[in-house]
């Protein structure tokens, strides 16, 4: 299962030449607005045409201008979520949902499990200008879903809404990728999105592919912190939940030894994802005693990325896995961080907060 | 009804509401493809057929009268081959009425439908097609459900107008009782001879009555469009 594009589109003074494969899972089309994220994923539904190049999926060629192939939007089998839900206003939740049934051979016609899995279950017999925006959003993603498509696409799904209908659908997202096994190609501009879905990463910046890869190497690269934002940068780690204290922390099992975090909303031994942000992390020669921050993990510098502000990124091994700091230059200077140096990396447990951490998954592949 | 109204009066206004009916629905595909092709189309000659579809509208309508008279008489190029090849006449007929009327009407028929097929997102027809809807379903089942409210609203205008047509109608096919004297040509007659007064206030309060009931049927059906597609 895997999503193959290579294309190019001159539009206006834009030059889109994107190429990169997406494998099974969730793949996050990761770059700023303006970068031609969604040129790309109108490219891969036929909504847009592109110049040249190829298009494949699992094998099966949606476009090819070489033989000028080019598979028709309604035969192409993706559902496609939009960034405003694009319910039909004639029709009711329950009509929405069975939209592709009814147009084409394909699509499920009974909605209630996919109901069930968004939670949407009750609104079934409501109309569509009767919902919020979390719920419209999440009655399109259902109406994708039951197209019964070979992929997802999802362009921004939740940039239109507020901070806490994101936070209602993230988890409906995180469900969604683990219990249909359906592969998905994710836009956003939003880290804590990447951080919480993302199998694969494919950076785009001004039409271009700067970085395709597994989450973990391509965040915790320093010379993508300026893409992915200065504020955003981070690591995502995988751990698993070892206890829960009667004190309001839970313990995680990391490579590099142990995490303390405010209460984890998952069983113990539970595979979850942190994301750790570099500007959270302090660094320390020696290990530091009396001090109120509870985890303090050895690490050893693997580079020092300097840029044009007061700050460095460092890039740090912890067990087997990478962190990010992000401290001054003149503590690194004072320090002597340079690479190769062994120190300790400091968090604050409260630092993480509850969006950042991804429940019942796994990293990678 | 046929005892308020005089025979001759009666006459008129079955032989307008028959002559409206069939100028109405025969002109309705005609004028919704005229409709989406100016609203979606973007083809060659597409400010043509928007100043031809305008046209009736502002010609003075004894000139449009004047031109179906020459396009479609006996003599006339189309009307001596419709003669001819199907055996149909229009001139001094009751389909030469109707013709007159959809004719007249068309402009405001094809207004209020664009209108209807402006107001709907192409985005939701793009959402169709990524779940698997053909370029006919989702004209079907999105498109055509959308602006249906609209399309029967410039079916009620067009109507309206064909009921009140005067001066195409009486140029192109004259004004014979029961053949092609519609209500505004029986007002006009009564209106020429001596205590037809009576008759022609008759009349004029049934047109008054048709007119005022199409307008608000129009405008209620309108706003339907609107609420609709506002989703509201």
């Amino acid at each position: 299962m895997s999503l193959s594009v290579d294309i190019r589109r001159a539009l206006g003074g834009f030059d889109l030449a994107t190429r990169f494969d997406a494998p099974e899972g969730v793949t996050v089309l990761f770059g700023r607005s303006g970068s031609g994220k969604t040129s790309v994923v109108k490219s891969v539904a036929g909504l847009v045409t592109p110049d040249s190049g190829r298009i494949t999926l699992n094998g099966r060629v949606l476009f090819d201008a070489s033989d000028r192939t080019n598979v028709p939007v309604h035969q192409r089998r993706l559902g496609y979520v939009f960034q405003d839900s694009r319910l039909f206003p004639h029709l009711s939740v329950r009509e929405n949902l069975c939209y592709a049934a009814r147009v084409s051979g394909r699509g499920a016609k009974d909605p209630r499990q996919v109901a069930e899995l968004l939670g949407i279950s009750d609104l079934l017999a409501r109309r569509t200008h009767a919902l919020s925006g979390g719920e419209a959003q999440r009655v399109a993603i259902g109406r994708a879903l039951l197209s019964e498509p070979d992929m997802l696409l999802m362009d921004e799904p939740l940039a239109s809404l507020d901070g806490p209908r994101k936070a209602e659908i993230l988890p409906y997202l995180e469900t969604l990728r683990r219990e249909t096994g359906l592969s998905i190609l994710y836009v956003t501009h939003n880290m804590a999105e990447v951080a919480r879905l993302a199998t694969h990463i494919v950076l785009i910046d001004d039409g271009r592919v700067i970085r395709s890869g597994a989450p973990e190497e391509v965040l915790t690269d320093p010379d993508m912190v300026r893409l992915l934002g200065i504020r955003d940068a981070g690591a995502v780690i995988s751990a698993t939940v070892a206890a829960h204290h009667p004190d309001g922390l839970s313990a995680l099992a990391i490579s590099a030894g142990q995490l303390l975090l405010p209460t984890v909303d998952a069983p113990t031994g539970a595979r979850i994802r942190v994301r750790i942000l570099a500007q959270d992390v302090i660094l320390a020669r020696a290990r530091p005693e009396g001090l109120s921050a509870l985890n303090i993990l050895p690490v050893r510098v693997l580079a020092v990325r300097r840029g044009d502000g007061p700050g460095v990124i460092v890039q740090l091994r912890a067990g087997e896995d990478r962190l990010l700091a992000r401290i001054t230059r003149r503590s690194a200077d004072a320090l002597n961080i340079v690479e190769g140096a062994e120190c300790y990396a400091i968090m604050k447990s409260v630092a993480v907060s509850q969006t950042d951490i991804a429940v019942g998954l796994q990293t990678g592949l | 009804m046929t005892g308020w109204l005089g025979p001759e009066e009666w006459q008129a206004v079955a032989l307008s509401l028959k002559v409206s009916f069939w100028a109405t629905l025969v002109s309705l595909p005609f004028g919704l493809v005229c409709a989406l092709a100016l609203a979606r189309g973007r083809f060659f000659g597409r400010d043509l057929l928007n100043w031809l579809v305008h046209l009736p509208l502002v010609l003075p309508p004894v000139v449009t009268g004047y031109l179906l008279l020459l396009g479609f008489g006996r003599q006339g190029p189309i009307g001596s081959g419709l003669d001819t090849l199907f055996g149909i006449t229009l001139a001094f007929q009751w389909t030469g009425a109707a013709l007159a009327a959809a004719i007249m009407a068309f402009p405001l028929m094809v207004r209020a439908m664009r209108l209807a097929i402006e107001a709907v997102d192409p985005k939701l027809e793009e959402a169709a097609a990524t779940l698997g809807a053909s370029r006919i379903k989702v004209f079907s089942t999105v498109t055509l459900p959308l602006i249906l409210p609209g399309i029967i609203a410039g079916a009620v205008l067009a109507f309206a107008k064909a009921m009140g047509e005067f001066g195409a109608t009486i140029t192109f096919v004259s004004n014979i009782p029961g053949e092609t004297r519609t209500v505004p040509s029986a007002i006009y007659a009564f209106l020429q001879v001596p205590g037809g007064e009576t008759s022609a206030i008759r009349l004029v309060i049934v047109a008054v009555a048709i007119a005022i009931g199409a307008l608000i049927l129009s405008e209620w059906l309108s706003r339907r469009v609107a609420q609709r597609i506002a989703g509201s």
